[in-house]
């Protein structure tokens, strides 16, 4: 696994740029994946690869395709101090693992090996050793992604036909 | 204990007597926005669940105003991917090419928003209608999938900010510069997760446009929503455009509020942000003199009536620099029909600027003035971050009508009250 290091406000525009919202299938999305603030992120990034960002991760428009984007590249998770309120949504609504931990992104450096544990929000820096916890999902949330995602979790609970 | 205004709202579309911040609450939607951009991924989800049907045809609007009139054939196909889904479901509030506006000046301007109603929309300044006392916000597709099979939302109730406003304007100052320089004081998340909940006696002066404008802004503080108190005029704005029911809220007097921001209206100056983010103001006067290639007067943060009156009295009699472009996009077929029966519209093009039908166009780098390499554009649009409007390369300077006006007659940033 790779680290993608990035600071505060990484903004909805430069995960994926509107020029590029008038093709939204997940392979489009992946390809031009931060290229506003990271030109060779898509052509490097591998599945199970991470991102590790500053406060206000995702701020911006409300365009799911930048949740969509990400999780297309296969990236396993984005670790962030704080997450925009839209972008969070999203990523929850389409299943997609966020931990939210101002600790661990001060305490993974570049090149780092690091491990995730979705259910426990537990974070380990293999390389320092160092462990963190990640603030946990309501229940409410664990159970939309424990279903797929919302809609999924909707139709289980026969309240969308 | 008390609830504010937005903690009544959600309370009430939850069942609810009381919520609290924190709590995490089902509630029942008023109205389900989308766009040309967000509405296909929408179907999409909607499609790939099985779902048939929708909870309410009246109860959904989708907005063709991204990028048209269509700028290439794959925005064309998303708009045709929408308009078939509005036909399959008979959407009554389906808004396409010759009757569509910029969705957040077209929303209330339809009557679709009121006080107490609580709307989700799959885009960002979905949460404008704060402006008229409604609890709305924005999300994404999913949500917006699921707000159309169910009619449904899950919220966490958010805690609020208070902003009092004092006093009154001075000159080319306008509800822009109040939601910039309060951005610029509490920073771009300055109001994560939470409300910002205006107040004070300085909101009688302001005019339903500005409220509007400010509202639209909220999100650029990270706020969940933005939220005004309904006062006479309101109402007088609701008047002739909502005959449905509705209810006003106040936040009760012990309201918890985790901080109080206060705003004396009298000492605003015309203001400005500076690229790359909507907190990096300065008064236009410590940056006037900067070079620009281009100035846009529209959006849904700034291309209603009022904004086109202020940019129009700038530019009466004067014409636009040499070497910038002037782009002014009346917001919605009710605003250009307005600013045509002003003289408005005349003004503009004697003033040597290009008027378009309404679009988001160039807000987003869609079309209809996108920049080149290291242009600089001074925009009356909510976002300035890198690559918003062209290349990376490209600047953005945010700022009211008036000072986007004056900027485009002086080639350069300028105070319109110095011109």
């Amino acid at each position: 696994m790779k680290l993608y290091q990035y600071g505060d406000n990484v903004d909805t525009d430069v995960i994926i740029p509107a020029r590029y919202l008038n093709a939204p299938d997940e392979k489009s999305l992946a390809s031009h994946c931060m290229e506003d603030i990271d030109d060779k992120f898509a052509s490097t990034v591998e599945p199970g690869d991470i991102i590790v960002a500053g406060s206000n991760f995702g701020c911006g428009s409300s365009r799911e395709h930048a949740p969509i984007s990400i999780k297309a590249c296969g990236v396993k998770c984005v670790i962030a101090k704080s997450f925009a309120r839209i972008f969070y949504r999203n990523a929850i609504n389409i299943g997609f693992p966020i931990m939210e931990c101002p600790e661990a992104v001060d305490g993974i450096s570049a090149g780092d090996k690091v491990s995730v544990d979705f259910a426990t929000g537990v974070i380990v820096n293999k390389t320092t050793g160092a462990r963190f916890q990640a603030a946990p999902f309501p229940a409410f949330v664990n159970g939309i992604i424990e279903h797929g995602g919302l809609l999924n979790s909707l139709k289980a609970r026969g309240v969308a036909k | 204990m008390g609830m504010t205004m937005t903690q009544k709202i959600l309370a009430r579309c939850a069942g609810l007597d009381e919520v609290k911040a924190g709590q995490l609450i089902e509630g029942r939607l008023s109205l389900v926005l989308g766009n040309d951009i967000t509405t296909p991924v929408a179907i999409t989800e909607f499609d790939k669940a099985g779902l048939t049907s929708v909870f309410d045809r009246d109860k959904i609007a989708i907005v063709l105003d991204h990028y048209t009139p269509c700028k290439d054939i794959k925005a064309a196909q998303l708009c045709a991917a929408a308009r078939k889904f509005a036909k399959r479901f008979s959407i009554t509030h389906f808004y396409d090419v010759g009757q569509v506006g910029v969705e957040h000046a077209l929303i209330p301007e339809k009557g679709l928003a009121a006080p107490g109603e609580v709307i989700i929309g799959a885009d960002s300044h979905t949460c404008t209608y704060g402006a008229l006392g409604a609890f709305s916000t924005g999300v994404g597709s999913t949500d917006m999938a699921a707000g159309m099979a169910t009619g449904l939302a899950w919220f966490k109730v958010p805690s609020a900010i208070k902003v009092t406003l004092t006093g009154s304007f001075r000159p080319n100052v306008s509800g822009k510069d109040v939601i910039l320089h309060l951005i610029g004081l509490i920073g771009v998340d300055g109001a994560l997760y939470r409300s910002l909940e205006f107040s004070g006696d300085g909101v009688a002066a302001l005019d339903m446009d500005d409220r509007f404008t400010i509202c639209n802004m909220a999100i650029e503080a990270g706020a969940k929503n933005g939220i005004f108190p309904v006062d006479e005029k309101t109402l007088a704005y609701l008047d002739g455009r909502v005959s449905r029911p509705f209810q006003a809220f106040e936040p009760d007097p012990d309201a918890v509020y985790e901080r109080e921001v206060v705003i004396d209206l009298n000492t605003l100056e015309p203001t400005v942000s500076l690229p790359h983010l909507p907190s990096n103001t300065k008064t236009v006067s410590e940056v006037a003199g900067m070079p620009i290639q281009q100035v846009v007067i529209g959006s849904c943060t700034n291309g209603r009536i009022k904004d086109l009156r202020e940019a129009a009295a700038i530019l009466k009699g004067r014409k636009v620099a040499d070497g910038v472009r002037c782009i002014v996009i009346p917001a919605t077929q009710e605003i250009m029909l307005q600013a045509v029966a002003e003289g408005l519209v005349q003004t503009f093009i004697e003033a040597g600027a290009a008027v378009s039908t309404p679009t988001c166009g160039p807000c987003l780098g869609g079309h209809m003035g996108v920049l080149a390499d290291d242009e600089v554009a001074v925009a009356t649009t909510n976002r300035n971050f890198v690559g918003r409007m062209g290349p990376v390369s490209s600047k953005i300077i945010l700022s009211n009508p008036a000072v986007a006006a004056a900027s485009a007659v002086a080639g350069c940033v300028a105070d319109p009250n110095k011109l």
